[in-house]
């Protein structure tokens, strides 16, 4: 399959990339591990006529900790983020988000950046951001601004980036004490989408009750969900196998999804209830070990 | 129609062309270098048939644009023989019987390549994790365990010859 003709721009930094934006505004998209949109311009899903490919840009491949968040550069590759010992024993919610992303060979090019910038609810990062209450930074003409990882899924495939604006960085704010994240998916198999998957994040307080509760679902919905109902259910209670049930049925009841090849509607519900269940299971260990 | 000048090197030889943004790497290997041992398979980043090294990390070249690889390094399965010698992941196919159709094998070795580079001793466990994104439908994966099982064997005992290969020469 061969996508349609386009122009190549090859942007050497963040300002020269973000004036290409505004010279072409809707006409171009930023290329950056391009595992999500190459695929879609050899469909022609998307024809972009201008392709700004950002992977020369300098700064954007870092992950930091500073002032008391994790920062997360864009251009992070999925094999990048899995493999760092930082990420692995302080954020293993994530390490475990990134190794399950499609297949080792698209992990060496996917970026962290695209994979949310995507806006693909059944993409697997943004349930966990949304457990985590991240925040995405976005560079654009008028220069840097943080949206909150909640105002920044709007719709299947749309985002709160404007067009001439660059997803830079993702922060998560460092781990309290006593707290434990994980991601479940569940897929046919590996490089397939989740039938469902969830991602939990708990905090706890001196006397082991949740402090903190999140809870995101991945490809149950139009967009990329949080399990607002679930989460408040979790807070000031002890946890208990019957807390965590309670919550995941709440998670389940605010899944929407749609019957398709990887399963009927009902399935994918009650498989969204057995990931975050399993999920809220695995992060209490975690939390407990922490 | 834009074309764009391009620099690479593959398999150890530079190349300067200039190519249309829109052709993809697989395409730019196989129909202007005539590579054609990197195989076309499902074009849709399943398979893994198309499997090279860039820069040295095993990659899909059906999804990536060869205007991407400008500056770059690529080594496809062609790159992998040595002077008449098979590289022993070729060896260990070979030996062990890795293969039926062998569609997916140029791949599949690509990727067993770059693994056995970082890591010279994986585990049954590590090997089938590293070869997840490679598709076969004849031999069940066995024999392609065994066969990177045997060509790790054969680097560990060989190390000055696999060390050379390994640093790119």
């Amino acid at each position: 399959m061969i996508p349609a003709p386009f122009s190549y721009r090859r942007a050497a930094s963040i300002e020269e990339a973000i004036a290409l934006l505004q010279q072409y505004g809707g006409d171009a998209k930023i290329l950056s591990g391009g595992q999500s949109l190459i695929p879609m311009m050899k469909f022609r899903l998307a024809e972009p006529a201008v392709i700004v490919d950002i992977n020369g840009v300098p700064g954007l491949d870092t992950i930091e900790e500073h002032n008391g968040l994790l920062a997360i550069g864009g251009l992070v590759r999925e094999t990048t983020l899995e493999r760092s010992p930082l990420i692995r024993q302080q954020y293993p919610i994530i390490a475990d988000t990134a190794e399950v992303i499609a297949d080792p060979l698209v992990r060496n090019l996917a970026t962290v950046g695209g994979n949310l910038a995507h806006g693909d609810p059944a993409n697997d990062h943004p349930a966990t951001m949304l457990a985590l209450r991240a925040e995405v930074v976005a560079r654009g003409p008028s220069g840097e601004r943080v949206i909150p990882i909640d105002e920044f899924f709007v719709d299947t495939f749309t985002t709160a980036l404007a067009p001439d604006e660059i997803l830079t960085e993702i922060r998560v704010p460092a781990p309290p004490p006593h707290c434990g994240g994980a991601y479940m998916k569940f897929e046919r198999k590996v490089g397939d989408y989740a039938v469902a998957a969830a991602a939990a994040f708990l905090a706890l307080d001196e006397a082991g009750k949740i402090a903190r509760a999140g809870i995101g679902l991945t490809n149950v919905y139009h967009k990329p969900l949080r399990a607002e109902a679930a989460e408040r259910a979790l807070l000031g209670q002890a946890p208990s196998d019957e807390l965590f049930r309670a919550a995941a049925e709440l998670a389940a009841q605010a899944a929407d999804p749609t019957s398709d090849l990887r399963g009927p509607a009902e399935y994918k519900r009650a498989v969204a209830r057995t990931m975050t269940l399993r999920a809220l299971q695995k992060a209490l260990s975690r939390a407990r070990a922490a | 129609m834009e074309r764009v000048p391009i620099q690479l090197t593959v398999n150890g030889q530079s190349y300067q062309v200039e190519v249309e943004p829109r052709m993809l790497l697989v395409h730019f290997i196989r129909d202007v270098l005539n590579l054609t041992g990197t195989h076309i398979g499902c074009d849709t980043t399943s398979c893994g048939a198309c499997t090279v090294l860039w820069n040295g990390r095993p990659v899909k070249s059906c999804t990536v644009f060869a205007v991407q690889a400008d500056g770059g390094e690529l080594l496809t399965v062609e790159g992998l023989e040595r002077d008449g010698q098979l590289h022993p992941v070729q060896e260990g196919f070979w030996e062990e019987h890795g293969l039926q159709c062998g569609f997916c094998t140029p791949g599949m070795m690509m990727t067993a390549v770059a693994l056995l580079q970082e890591n010279p001793d994986p585990s049954e466990e590590e090997i089938r994790k590293a070869i997840s994104g490679n598709l076969c439908r004849c031999t069940g994966y066995v024999n392609i365990v065994k066969a990177i099982q045997y060509a790790a064997h054969t680097m560990r005992e060989t190390v000055p010859a696999a060390a050379g290969i390994a640093e790119g020469e």
